[in-house]
């Protein structure tokens, strides 16, 4: 992940308003003619304090901080923008929370708006505005953003994690493509290990990239850890068929996965010592970032295959908006968010974010930024492809619990390190998850 | 202001200068005068330690949840983590931990203090520099540690391959016990300079003169060890070992950083497992129980220390028999 603090965003802020004329008085307009339009409007000389993730991929960090300072200027409002690394980014929204003191504004990751529900904004009208102006959005952003029927965040767009992989690696152990199914990719896999480029994905606390292959290849395999009500089902065939596949899938990885955490594979894969791993788009753009062609230029990105349940089993990450209700300026922070979503804005966020975030609204498929780079193409449609992580059950404390404790994550590690077999996992795992669940 | 309020007020001035006045008693009043004295340190110890040490206890007797101030449920929660195997298992960990880390800091932190405590050229830098480890925020030697440890871009490895000692690279924070070692080994190196020049200061205060009587008298080295430094040394290892075994059992950002608990939760602590349960999960009650469970083995190597160390009678100007 690119490192980009809050620093880099004010000096990069500062000369967008300095040297970026031009494009700044672009913004200026766009915000003037949203604020013309908008039904929010910003208390007078409100003070904003935006929480947000530290941006993974540079561009997509400046082109915010610009936008809100397009926003600030015309509508005269003043947005301090705080950037944390995103898991300190949930620490802190709930602190806020629990105290009721901190930031109004928080753009945060998963599905957190689903454990403080009653803390937080109803942004039922803004949502219902977006939707209307961006094509609909697309179901999975109304799970994530909708509880007991209102909105309380607006899920603003998807982080895709999707097979990274090196092309001529791949040929080598002959093959054109990721094959689409479990028994072709195991192949793939066991052949790259063969030639000495093995690929290898995430066993240790990596609440990214480690989450998003041990829930495609559970679900894959139809396995789940509740059921639609919510009861734990994680100790069944499907899970033990799944953690068989993932024993063997294991014994292709590069060695030490196991204490790879989420910075891990990026930094083995721009090393060239790993030829395929599970990641957002950041090692592409890290790669193109630093100019190191025989990377970016041998690489490319594919859908996780398709396991016996016959249908995409991915996950992807949600990054929703959400405003507390101990905000004393309520409509500004409507406002920001409506602004944030607005065609304009939203079409320079796609741009500046080449990839690495995609689009939750069904108007964006055709955006130019899946068409400059073939090799950001899989990424439009993680949206549509991905499940939530609280699959098949209910969004809420039981799912996120599950989710932070590694339950999933540990149990694939165990059968993946031969520490236990599949149904002793499986069972063990079936145990762990009841505990967050039977209460 | 009335008639009667001046008067008072006026006599209020008066007896402010008359002996025998409230502000004259209270300034021979010992007690008034230590009670007074003492309130800013009493607050700030009830605010800052008291009040979130009893705040932790009630939460550990509670579901609360983030946004959700729970009710008490007794001590469900602990009975809860009795029969959580994770939790066992950070607990084995953590007690491995503190052991082994403990005993090697403490040896090493001697054998350091003592080569310290000899005349040498730049003793004053290099002293100051044996405090680097201690000095670096923990959180950027965490860094450099798993940098050092990377499985696939270690420079531990990589010399060894070199040097062809190995065939592969090691996989330190990849196998459970490996792992286990690797940050033991971080602990040890951070925690060594307390110890060390914590140790070198009570050196210093032993009267060289005693060295110089044994040695008459044909003491060995071990000898002059045995019977001078180490009783001497006793009390101020005493206090050293308490803070060190409590720095270690309640350490966080090693693990965090290096492993976040991995591989399969075999570097779990019990303050790192409380805080992924607590914070990063939600569950505050069960997260505060997981840090109540802590104060009974933390109390316990006070005590220890306390009444097997610090109160040797010898302290009390009596002999030590």
């Amino acid at each position: 992940m690119t490192d980009f603090s809050r620093r880099d965003a004010i000096k990069i802020a500062a000369g967008t308003a300095l040297a970026g004329g031009a494009a700044f008085k672009a913004l200026l307009d766009s915000a003037e003619a949203f604020a013309q339009e908008s039904q929010w409007k910003p208390e007078k000389g409100a003070k904003l304090r935006v929480l947000r993730w530290s941006p993974f991929v540079k561009a997509e960090g400046e082109n915010f901080t610009a936008l809100v300072a397009a926003f600030d200027k015309v509508n005269g409002t003043q947005t301090r923008i705080d950037a944390l690394g995103y898991e300190d980014v949930r620490l802190k929204a709930q602190v806020a929370a629990n105290s009721g003191v901190g930031p109004d504004f928080v753009w945060n990751i998963h599905a957190d708006n689903h454990l403080y529900p009653e803390k937080l904004m109803d942004v039922t009208d803004v949502a219902d505005w977006i939707g209307k102006r961006g094509g609909g959005w697309y179901p999975i952003a109304e799970l994530y953003g909708k509880r007991r029927g209102r909105w309380n965040s607006i899920p603003a767009t998807i982080g895709g994690n999707l097979l990274n992989y090196r092309i001529s690696h791949i040929k080598k152990a002959g093959f054109e493509k990721v094959p689409a199914d479990m028994a072709g990719f195991l192949k793939l896999m066991q052949g790259l290990k063969a030639n000495g480029t093995p690929g290898g994905f995430a066993m240790g606390k990596a609440s990214g990239d480690g989450n998003a292959w041990c829930l495609w290849l559970l679900w894959a395999f139809n396995g789940k850890v509740v059921d639609a009500k919510d009861n734990v089902a994680l100790d069944s065939p499907e899970t033990v068929a799944a953690l068989e596949y993932a024993k063997q899938l294991a014994q292709t990885f590069v060695p030490g996965t196991a204490s790879w955490l989420d910075p891990s594979n990026n930094k083995a894969f721009l090393d060239g010592q790993v030829s395929l791993t599970n990641n957002g788009i950041s090692i592409y753009a890290a790669a193109k970032a630093q100019n190191m062609p025989q990377i970016f230029d041998d690489m490319d990105h594919a859908f996780y295959p398709i396991g016996p349940v016959g249908r995409p089993t991915e996950f992807h990450s949600n990054y929703p908006y959400y405003a507390y209700r101990y905000t004393k300026s309520p409509q500004a922070c409507k406002a920001l968010m409506a602004y944030l979503m607005d065609t304009e804005q939203y079409n320079k966020f796609l741009a500046g974010s080449v990839g690495y975030l995609s689009h939750v609204l069904k108007a964006y498929d055709n955006h130019p930024v899946w068409k400059e780079d073939p090799k950001r193409l899989p990424f439009k449609d993680v949206a549509a492809r991905t499940l939530p992580f609280s699959w098949a059950g209910s969004l809420g404390f039981s799912s996120a619990q599950v989710f932070a404790d590694f339950v999933v994550v540990d149990m694939f590690a165990e059968v993946g390190t031969g520490s236990k077999t599949p149904k002793q996992a499986a069972a063990d795992a079936q145990k762990r998850a009841q505990r967050y669940y039977n209460t | 202001m009335g008639p009667d309020a001046m008067a008072v007020s006026a006599a209020a001035v008066r007896g402010g200068a008359r002996p025998g006045g409230f502000l004259s008693r209270l300034n021979h009043s010992r007690n008034m005068l230590g009670l007074i004295f003492m309130l800013p340190a009493a607050i700030f110890l009830g605010g800052f330690l008291a009040y979130p040490l009893g705040l932790g206890l009630w939460l550990s007797m509670t579901s609360a949840k983030v946004g959700d101030p729970g009710k008490f449920i007794g001590l469900a929660n602990f009975i809860w983590l009795t029969e959580d195997n994770v939790f066992w298992l950070s607990v084995f960990n953590t007690f491995l931990y503190t052991v082994v880390a403990s005993v090697c800091k403490f040896a090493l932190g001697l054998w350091l203090a003592m080569v310290l405590n000899n005349h040498f050229p730049f003793k004053a830098l290099i002293r100051a520099i044996v405090l680097m480890p201690f000095i670096v925020p923990t959180v950027l030697s965490a860094i450099a540690f798993w940098w050092l440890y990377d499985s696939q871009d270690s420079i531990i490895s990589w010399v060894l391959l070199g040097l062809g000692l190995i065939d592969h690279h090691i996989d330190f924070l990849g196998d459970p016990w490996n792992a286990r070692w690797a940050v033991i080994i971080a602990n040890i190196w951070r925690g060594i300079p307390f110890v060390a020049i914590t140790l070198l200061a009570g050196l210093q205060t032993i009267s060289p003169s005693l060295y110089e009587a044994a040695t008459i008298d044909g003491a060995s080295g071990w000898q002059r060890f045995r019977f001078i430094t180490l009783p001497l040394l006793t009390p101020i290892i005493a206090v050293v070992m308490t803070f060190s075994v409590l720095f270690t059992f309640t350490d966080f950002q090693l693990i965090w950083v290096m492993t976040k608990g991995g591989p399969v939760n075999s570097t779990h602590l019990m303050a790192t497992l409380s805080f992924q349960r607590a914070i990063v999960g939600g569950s505050l009650g069960e997260g505060a129980a997981l840090s109540v469970a802590m104060i009974p083995f933390l109390l316990s190597a006070i005590l220890f220390s306390y009444f097997g160390l610090q109160r040797r009678r010898w302290q009390q100007g009596s002999r030590d028999d």
